[in-house]
C-alpha cells in the first residue's frame, strides 16, 4: 500500500473523510472519501495515468474537472469493463478498480510507443494519401491494423449481465440555473426570493464553483446554501451536468447519484432530468486553457487552476517544486495557495512585461521572470526541468517536478451556442463570449467573460433580478434583489488584476499539442492549412482536433489560433469549432432510462391474454400487441394446420380483439364514410355489414375492413390491427380538416370491446346455444348481417362476417366480460369439437380463400391491383378518387394479385420468392407475398403480386429464391383458390 | 449550385467522363460541410425495387473503384451491412428484397440467429421485446470516410479544370422566358448554359428562386457518435424493430444513425426525443453498450420526397437540372448521383440507371416507394 | 423538443402530438382534375421560415390544431383550432 506524500493540508471535500482503498493497474492505493481518482493518485505521487491515442505518449493529469483530455481510465464493474472514465471526476469508492488505457503490455512499457518515434511519418491526415497500394491492401492489411490501434478504452460487457437501470425524471420549473458558482448562487437567491420555481444544476459534487477555491468566500457560500434550502421553490441538483439545450425551454441534464443515494435507490446510477423552463440562466463559468509549447503533454504539466483545485478541495499538492508558465493574474492564485501550504514555486514565466500578481509573488521571494516563455521541458515519463527564455532573450532552466500553466480563460459557451447564441470576440480576455436573447435567458459571470467572484456574484444577482422582473414583475424583483443585497453586504473584494495577454503557442523543437487526447499538434494544424483545409471545420475534420471526449475544452481555441496565424487573419475571423450536444459524454443507459429490454415498447395485451397464456399459446409481437400465434410451445405446420383444419371441418374460435374499432356517429356519419371509403356506405341498410377499402389520397389502398351499420346515424368501422392507430388518425384528420361541416363523432372503442371470430361449418350450432334473442338462420341473420345480440346473457354485438372463408360469426362483447363469454362459447362448442386457433392458422385460412392482409396491402397496391376496381364508387368525391384514376395506375403490367400453386404439388412455396419467366430468368415479374400448406387443397398455396397477373392466370412461371438456391415451376391461378362461389360463407 | 457530395461529383464526372470542363461549382460556405460532412457514411445497394437496386449498385461499383480513380484514400471499407429482422413479415420482405438483388447479380445473404451472434457478439438475440429472428447481409456494403469523399472529388474536379468557388451564395437565377441562363451570386453573376441544383436539404429554398415547387419536404436526420473504444463491431448493423443503425469508425467511435423527427425543419441540430429513442433501442438490442458514452449528437437536413426515392431530372425550366430529394440515401449515392447527373447534363437524356428518377413520375403515378408509405414524407 | 400550446389542454411536449404536414394546402374539389390533385398531394412549399402546419393532439383532446412554426428556429408563434384562420406573417409562404 502506497503512502500519500502529496496530501499536505486538509481539503475542503476530503477533510474528515474515511480512508478508501482502491486499485489502479492492479496496485493497491489508499485515498480519502471525497477524493476523485485523480486526487487520490496525485496524493500518492502517481503521475503517469495513460497513453495517448495516436503516438502512445505517456500522459498524466492536466485538469481537475470534466474538461480533462488525458487522465482517462477503464473501470471494472460487476457488469464489465467500462471505458474512458475521467479520473478527474470519478469519485473514489471502496474497492474501485481502475485500469490504464491504450498500452500493451503495461503502462510504463508500451510497445506501441515506438509509434511516437515514427511520428514525422504519421502527421494529421496521413491516411488520405497513403495505404493505397497495392489496391487490395487498404481493406485487408492497413485498415485492420489501424482499427486495432483505434480507440482508447476497452468496452467489455459481461455477457448476460445488464447494466444498472437509469431513470428519467420530468422537471417543470420557471428558471433553470446552470452552474452554482458565485453568479449562479446569487441569482438563485434573488429568483427564489421572488417566488419563482428555480432549479439549480451544478456539475460538481458541491455547490460553490470558484468560491470553493477561495477561503474568503466560505461564509458567503454557506450563507447562500443555507438560504436556498429554506426556499421551497428552489431545488439544487449536485453532480448534475446540463448536457444539451433543445429549444422551447427544454434541457437535458444528467445527474450522477452519490454513493448514499445510489444505495437508497437500489443501485441506480444516473438520472436523466428532462427540464422544461421558462428561462435559463447560464452561469457555467470559464475554462482555463492550455498553451502550446514543446513538451506541453509531459506528465507533470498541469493547468494552474487544477493545482489550486487539488490543494483546496483535496489538500493535495501536485508537486513540491512547481514552475509556472502563465499569462494572467488569476493563475497566480495557485502559487499563493501553494506558498501558504509551504510549497514555494521554483520560478514563474509570466508572458507579460509586468503584473500586479507578479509583484505579489516576488514579495514572497519567488523568482518571477516577466516577458518570458517556456520553450522546452525535460523528462519524458515525468517532468524534471523547465527551460525558459526571458524577455531579454536569456535562457534559464528550472529544476521542477511540475509545470503549472495558464493561457487564460474561455467562457463555457457550449449551451449558449446550442441555443443559437452568437459568439462575440472579446479582445480583453482573448476569447469568444456568448449572449442570449432575453426571451430565452441570460448569461452571467465568467461565462460572459466577467472574471472575479464578486463581479460574478453581482452579475448573477442582476441577471436574476432581470429574469424575475420579466416573470414576476419589477416590484417583486426589486424587493427580492434588495433583500439579497442586504444579506450580501461586504462581499470579499476581487483583487486588482492586470489584464491577461494572449499567448497561444511557443514554437521550438519538439511537438506542441493543441489536442492532447487526439494527439493533434500545432504542426498538424499548419499542415492542414498547407493542404488547403483553411476553414476551422475543415481543419477539425482533417486533423481530428476537438473531436475527442473532451471536445477540445482546454485546447480548442489554440487550434483556431494556430490556424489564424497560418492564414494570416485574426482569430476572431477564424472562429472556433461549433459545440454540439453533449456538454459531457453521456452513457446510453442514462439517455435510455427505463424504457429498455422488455419495457422498450409498451405491451398491449388483449383482454383474454391470461387465458391464451394458460392455454399454452406462443405469442408473437405485432406492433405493440402480443397476439396468440398458435396454441403450442412453438409454431409448427402440424400445429397450425391442426387448428386450421378444425375450422374447415368443424369449428374454431379466435381472438380478433386487436382489430381497430372506431365508433362513428352523427347525422352525417354515412356521408363521412362515403368520403373516406372508396366504396359506398350510405346505401348500407341498418343491420348489415360491408367490406370496405380506404385509399390514400394518392390512390393506393390504405386499409380494409368491415363496417357495420348499427343505426341510422351509427356505424362501427373495423380496421386492420397494423393500421388501427393510423386509420383513426386519418379519419380524425379528414373529419377536422376536410369535412368540418359534417356532424360526426369518432370514438376509438378498440379496448372497450373484445371480439372473437367463431368459424367453421358448425359455427351456427355452437352460437345458437350462446346467443340469445336472435335467430341465426340464413333467413334471419344472413351473410353480412350485423346487430345487437345477447351473448351468454351479456349485451353485445354479432356480425356474420368471415375472414376464413367459412360460415363464421364475430361476436363483440365488453372487454370486462371477455373471458366468461369465451369460456361459454368453448363450452357450447365442445360437443362440436371446437378448437381455439391463432394467427398462423388464420393466415392459412385467409390465403386459401384469397383474402389480403398487410403482405398484399403493402402501400404500393391500388384497388385495381387487388381486384377491387369495381368497388370504387362511380360518382362523388372520396379520398384517393382522382389520383387512383391516373393512367399509370391502370397499366396492364402493374403487379396484380394472383394465386400461386406449385406445378408439382409436393414442392413448397416460400414468401419472398420471385416469379420469372423461364426464358428470362433474371427479370422479376413479381413475387410471392404469402404462402401456406393448404388444408383443403393439395400441397402449398400462395398469393403473389405479378406483373399483368390476371392475364397470366392459367399460365406457368418459375418461382425462384436464389437466396435458398430454390427453383420450381408454379401455376398462376385465381387468388380465390378455395370456394370461389362463396357457398361456405353463405352456408 | 452546391459544393456538397453530389455537386462536386457531378462536376468531377462532367470534366473527366464527359469532357465538359467549363464548369463552376458555387458553394455558399466552404465545400463539404453540408450533409456529406455530417452523415453516417454507409454505402450499400440493398433495396427493394429493381430500379433502385440498379441505381445504387451502379453507385456501389463506382465506390469500389473510386480511390484509384481519384488517387485519394477515402477509406472505402466493405465490411458488410447486416439488417436484422424480428418478425416473420420482416423476414418475408427481406427475402423478397434479397432475392430481387440476387436476380440482378447483387450480393445478398441470409444470416441465421447463430450467425448474427457470431458476427455481432454484442447483440442480445432475445432482448425481451422484439427477439432477433435472423438477418440479411450484403457483404459488399460498408462505410467510407465521408469528408474524404468531398475532398477527393473536389481535388479531382479542380485538377480537371473545374472552378470551385467557395463562400459564394446564389441569390437568384437568371432567366429568359422559360429558360434559365445563369445565376446571381453574392460574388457577381455567372452565365451558364446549364444550371444544376445540387443542394439537397435546401432544394426547395433554391428552387423557389426559380418559381418551382418541388415534391419535397425538409426533415432532420440525426446521428450520434460515441467515445472511441477498441474494436467491438465489424459490420454495419441495422435494427429492425426500432430506429437505429450503427457502425464502428476506424477511430474507434460507434456511429449511430436515427430516424427523422417527423416534422419539417431546416434546423441542423439534434433533438432530445430522438436521442432517447435511439439510446433505448441501442441498449435493448446491444445491452453491452449501456455504459458506453455518446460524445456528440448532430443533425443533417434531408430532402424527403413524396416516395422516398431521389430525383435526378430535368425541370419545367429549360437549362435547369435537378439533383436532390435524396432522403436519407444521399451519401451512398454520391458517385452514381454525380455520374448520372453529369450524363443528363452532357447528353440531354437520363442515364440508363436513372430513368426512373424523373420529376414527372409523381403526377404520372410512377412513384418508386420502397416502403409503400405514400406521399407523407414525415412518415418515411 | 417542441412544446406546443394546445388551446384545449395547455402546453404539452411534442410527443403528445402527431404531425400531419402543411396546413396551407387546401384539398381541391374532386372536379378540379388531375393536375390540381397532383399538385395538392405531391408538391410542398417547404419554406425555410414560417410554416403553417397540422398537429393532431393524439395523447390529449384528439383535436386537430393549426400551428404556425418557424422551420429553422422552431419558434411557435401561434396555435389555433382547425377552423381558425391563422394570422400569417408577411414572410409566410402561401
Amino acid at each position: 500500500m502506497s503512502a500519500a506524500p502529496g496530501r499536505v493540508v486538509a481539503g475542503l471535500l476530503t477533510a474528515g473523510g474515511r480512508a478508501v482503498t482502491f486499485r489502479f493497474d492492479g496496485r493497491i492505493f489508499q485515498g480519502l472519501e471525497g477524493d476523485t481518482l485523480a486526487s487520490a493518485l496525485l496524493a500518492s505521487g502517481e503521475r503517469l495515468i495513460g497513453r495517448s491515442f495516436k503516438y502512445h505518449r505517456p500522459r498524466g493529469i492536466i485538469t481537475a474537472g470534466p474538461e480533462e483530455p488525458c487522465a482517462l481510465v477503464d473501470v471494472m464493474t460487476a457488469s464489465g469493463r467500462e471505458p474512458n472514465q475521467l479520473a478527474t471526476t470519478l469519485l473514489l469508492h471502496e474497492g474501485l478498480e481502475a485500469v490504464s488505457q491504450n498500452r500493451w503490455p503495461s503502462l510504463a512499457f508500451d510497445i506501441r510507443a515506438a509509434l511516437d518515434r515514427l511520428s514525422r511519418f504519421l502527421p494529421a491526415g496521413f491516411y488520405y494519401k497513403t495505404f493505397m497500394s497495392p489496391g487490395w491492401a487498404w481493406e485487408r492489411l492497413y485498415e485492420p491494423l489501424i482499427r486495432r490501434a483505434a480507440g482508447l478504452g476497452v468496452l467489455a460487457p459481461v455477457v448476460g449481465a445488464h447494466a444498472e437501470a437509469a431513470e428519467t425524471l420530468h422537471e417543470h420549473t420557471d428558471v433553470l440555473i446552470v452552474g452554482a458558482g458565485a453568479a449562479g448562487l446569487a441569482a438563485a437567491a434573488v429568483l427564489g426570493a421572488s417566488g419563482l420555481r428555480v432549479l439549480l444544476a451544478e456539475q460538481d459534487a458541491a455547490l460553490g464553483g470558484g468560491t470553493l477555491l477561495d477561503a474568503r468566500w466560505q461564509a458567503w457560500r454557506e450563507r447562500r446554501r443555507a438560504g436556498l434550502v429554506r426556499v421551497p421553490g428552489v431545488r439544487c441538483l449536485e453532480r448534475t451536468t446540463v448536457l444539451g439545450a433543445y429549444g422551447h425551454g427544454v434541457f437535458a441534464a444528467l445527474e450522477v447519484l452519490g454513493a448514499a443515494e445510489r444505495a437508497a435507490f437500489g443501485g441506480l446510477r444516473e438520472r436523466l432530468h428532462v427540464i422544461r423552463a421558462q428561462r435559463v440562466l447560464l452561469a457555467t463559468g470559464a475554462i482555463e486553457r492550455l498553451i502550446a509549447f514543446p513538451g506541453n503533454d509531459v506528465p507533470g504539466v498541469m493547468l494552474a487552476g487544477a493545482a489550486l483545485a487539488y490543494l483546496r478541495r483535496y489538500g493535495v499538492a501536485v508537486g513540491r517544486r512547481p514552475v509556472f508558465f502563465i499569462n494572467n493574474d488569476e493563475a497566480y492564485e495557485a502559487l499563493f495557495a501553494l506558498a501558504a501550504a509551504g510549497i514555494t514555486a521554483a520560478g514563474v514565466a509570466d508572458v507579460r512585461p509586468a503584473s500586479h500578481a507578479a509583484q505579489r509573488a516576488r514579495e514572497l521571494g519567488v523568482d518571477v521572470l516577466c516577458g518570458a516563455r517556456v520553450t522546452a521541458v525535460r523528462g519524458r515519463g515525468a517532468l524534471r526541468a523547465v527551460q525558459v527564455v526571458t524577455g531579454e532573450g536569456g535562457q534559464r532552466e528550472f529544476a521542477a517536478d511540475c509545470l503549472l500553466i495558464s493561457g487564460g480563460f474561455t467562457p463555457a459557451a457550449a449551451l449558449a451556442t446550442q441555443l443559437g447564441s452568437p459568439l462575440a470576440w472579446q479582445e480583453s480576455i482573448a476569447a469568444f463570449v456568448p449572449e442570449l436573447a432575453g426571451a430565452v435567458g441570460r448569461v452571467a459571470g465568467a461565462a460572459r467573460g466577467v472574471f472575479g467572484l464578486a463581479a460574478a456574484a453581482r452579475e448573477g444577482a442582476l441577471a436574476g433580478q432581470a429574469i424575475a422582473a420579466e416573470l414576476r414583475g419589477r416590484e417583486v424583483a426589486a424587493a427580492a434583489a434588495a433583500a439579497a443585497e442586504a444579506e450580501d453586504a461586504g462581499l470579499p473584494a476581487d483583487a486588482m488584476a492586470t489584464p491577461m495577454s494572449p499567448l497561444w503557442e511557443v514554437s521550438g523543437r519538439g511537438r506542441a499539442f493543441v489536442d492532447l487526447q487526439n494527439d493533434v499538434t500545432s504542426a498538424d494544424v499548419r499542415l492542414a492549412h498547407r493542404e488547403g483545409y483553411e476553414h476551422v471545420e475543415h481543419m477539425k475534420r482533417f486533423t481530428t482536433h476537438t473531436m475527442a471526449t473532451d471536445q477540445g475544452r482546454i485546447g480548442g481555441l489554440l487550434g483556431s489560433a494556430v490556424l489564424a496565424e497560418a492564414r494570416g487573419v485574426p482569430l476572431s475571423e477564424v472562429g472556433q469549432v461549433k459545440a454540439r450536444p453533449y456538454v459531457q459524454p453521456v452513457p446510453f443507459a442514462a439517455l435510455a432510462g427505463g424504457e429498455v429490454r422488455e419495457h422498450y415498447k409498451p405491451k398491449r395485451r388483449v383482454a383474454l391474454h391470461d387465458w391464451h397464456e394458460r392455454a399454452g399459446a406462443t405469442f408473437v409481437p405485432t406492433g405493440l400487441w402480443l397476439r396468440p400465434l398458435v396454441y403450442a410451445r412453438a409454431s409448427s405446420w402440424e400445429a397450425v394446420l391442426g387448428e386450421a383444419r378444425s375450422v374447415r371441418r368443424a369449428v374454431g374460435i379466435t381472438d380478433v380483439s386487436t382489430l381497430g374499432k372506431i365508433d362513428v356517429r352523427g347525422k352525417d356519419a354515412a356521408r363521412f364514410l362515403d368520403f373516406v371509403y372508396a366504396n359506398t356506405f350510405s346505401s348500407l341498410p341498418i343491420g348489415r355489414a360491408r367490406y370496405g377499402i380506404m385509399l390514400r389520397e394518392d390512390g393506393m389502398v390504405f386499409d380494409d375492413g368491415t363496417t357495420s351499420r348499427l343505426g341510422p346515424e351509427h356505424f362501427l368501422v373495423t380496421t386492420t390491427t397494423a393500421n388501427s392507430t393510423a386509420v383513426l388518425e386519418h379519419l380524425e384528420f379528414q373529419l377536422q380538416a376536410n369535412c368540418r361541416e359534417l356532424d360526426v363523432l369518432l370514438t376509438d372503442v378498440c379496448d372497450q370491446w373484445a371480439q372473437f371470430a367463431v368459424a367453421g361449418p358448425r359455427a351456427r350450432a355452437v352460437l345458437s346455444a350462446v346467443v340469445g334473442g336472435r335467430e341465426l338462420s340464413n333467413a334471419a341473420f344472413p351473410f353480412m348481417a350485423a346487430g345487437e345480440a345477447t351473448i351468454a346473457g351479456v349485451a353485445g354485438r354479432l356480425f356474420r362476417i368471415s375472414f376464413s372463408g367459412e360460415l363464421a360469426y364475430e361476436l363483440a362483447v365488453p372487454a370486462s366480460e371477455a373471458e366468461r363469454i369465451w369460456l361459454a362459447v368453448l363450452e357450447a362448442g365442445t360437443p362440436c369439437g371446437i378448437s381455439p386457433y391463432g394467427l398462423d392458422a388464420l393466415n392459412t385460412l385467409r390465403i386459401e380463400k384469397g383474402h389480403v392482409t398487410g403482405a398484399e396491402l403493402n402501400g404500393n397496391t391500388s384497388a385495381a391491383d387487388l381486384g377491387f376496381a369495381r368497388m370504387l364508387k362511380p360518382q362523388g368525391d372520396f379520398v384517393g378518387r382522382v389520383l387512383s384514376q391516373r393512367p399509370a395506375l391502370e397499366a396492364a403490367d402493374r403487379l396484380q394479385l394472383v394465386g400461386v400453386r406449385p406445378a408439382v404439388r409436393t414442392r413448397r412455396l416460400r414468401n419472398g420468392m420471385q416469379l420469372v419467366a423461364p426464358e428470362a430468368p433474371t427479370a422479376s415479374l413479381g413475387y410471392i407475398t404469402s404462402s401456406t400448406p393448404s388444408v383443403e387443397l393439395e400441397g402449398w398455396v400462395g398469393l403473389a403480386l405479378l406483373a399483368g397477373g390476371r392475364a397470366r392466370i392459367g399460365t406457368r412461371l418459375t418461382g425462384t429464391s436464389p437466396l435458398h438456391d430454390e427453383r420450381l415451376e408454379v401455376e398462376i391461378v385465381s387468388p380465390h383458390m378455395l370456394d370461389p362461389e362463396n357457398t361456405r360463407v353463405r352456408a | 449550385m452546391g459544393g456538397g457530395g453530389h455537386g462536386l461529383a457531378t462536376a468531377y464526372y462532367l470534366a473527366t467522363e464527359y469532357g465538359i470542363r467549363d464548369v463552376a461549382v458555387v458553394e455558399r460556405g466552404p465545400i463539404g460541410l453540408g450533409n456529406v460532412g455530417r452523415n453516417t457514411t454507409i454505402i450499400r445497394s440493398n433495396y427493394f425495387l429493381p430500379d433502385n437496386i440498379r441505381f445504387y449498385e451502379f453507385s456501389l461499383k463506382l465506390w469500389e473503384g473510386l480511390e484509384r480513380r481519384l488517387n485519394f484514400n477515402a477509406m472505402v471499407s466493405q465490411r458488410g451491412t447486416l439488417n436484422l429482422f424480428h418478425t416473420e413479415a420482416q423476414r418475408d420482405l427481406m427475402t423478397r428484397r434479397a432475392n430481387q438483388m440476387r436476380l440482378l447479380g447483387v450480393d445478398a445473404e441470409a444470416v441465421s440467429r447463430d450467425e448474427v451472434r457470431s458476427l455481432v457478439p454484442l447483440v442480445d438475440l432475445d432482448n425481451g421485446r422484439y427477439p432477433v429472428l435472423g438477418g440479411f447481409l450484403q457483404p459488399r456494403g460498408g462505410t467510407v470516410r465521408h469528408d474524404a469523399v468531398a475532398w477527393g472529388y473536389a481535388r479531382g474536379a479542380s485538377e480537371a479544370g473545374v472552378d470551385i468557388i467557395e463562400h459564394c451564395e446564389v441569390t437568384g437565377l437568371r432567366r429568359e422566358g422559360a429558360r434559365i441562363t445563369g445565376v446571381e451570386t453574392t460574388r457577381g453573376p455567372i452565365a451558364a448554359e446549364i444550371v444544376c441544383l445540387a443542394v439537397a436539404g435546401h432544394s426547395s429554398v433554391l428552387a423557389a428562386m426559380a418559381g418551382l415547387t418541388l415534391p419535397i419536404e425538409s426533415h432532420v436526420l440525426q446521428a450520434f457518435v460515441t467515445e472511441g473504444i477498441k474494436p467491438v463491431l465489424d459490420v454495419v448493423l441495422t435494427y429492425g424493430a426500432g430506429h437505429f443503425y450503427v457502425s464502428q469508425s476506424d477511430k474507434g467511435g460507434l456511429v449511430f444513425g436515427g430516424a427523422i423527427d417527423g416534422y419539417n425543419t431546416y434546423g441542423q441540430r439534434g433533438t432530445l426525443p430522438m436521442a432517447e429513442e435511439v439510446a433505448a433501442s441501442a441498449v435493448t438490442l446491444l445491452p453491452g453498450v449501456a455504459r458506453l458514452k455518446i460524445l456528440r449528437q448532430w443533425g443533417g437536413v434531408m430532402d424527403m420526397t413524396m416516395d422516398g426515392s431521389p430525383i435526378i431530372s430535368r425541370t419545367p425550366l429549360a437549362g435547369l437540372i435537378f439533383n436532390g430529394g435524396w432522403c436519407y440515401g444521399g451519401f451512398k449515392a454520391i458517385p452514381a448521383g454525380g455520374m448520372t447527373t453529369a450524363h443528363l447534363i452532357a447528353r440531354g437524356e437520363a442515364h440508363p440507371v436513372a430513368t426512373h428518377l424523373d420529376l414527372a413520375r409523381f403526377a404520372a403515378g410512377r412513384t418508386c416507394d420502397e416502403r409503400g408509405i405514400g406521399p407523407y414524407p414525415y412518415l418515411h | 423538443m417542441l412544446r406546443i400550446h394546445c388551446p384545449w389542454c395547455g402546453t404539452r411536449d411534442e410527443s403528445e402530438f402527431r404531425y400531419r404536414g402543411d396546413a396551407g394546402r387546401v384539398r381541391p374539389a374532386h372536379e378540379a382534375g388531375l393536375a390540381s390533385f397532383s399538385a395538392h398531394v405531391y408538391e410542398r412549399a417547404n419554406p425555410r421560415g414560417w410554416h403553417l402546419e397540422w398537429w393532431l393532439h393524439v395523447a390529449g383532446c384528439r383535436q386537430l390544431l393549426k400551428v404556425l412554426r418557424h422551420t429553422q428556429s422552431h419558434e411557435i408563434r401561434w396555435v389555433g383550432r382547425a377552423e381558425e384562420p391563422a394570422p400569417l406573417p408577411e414572410d409566410c409562404a402561401p
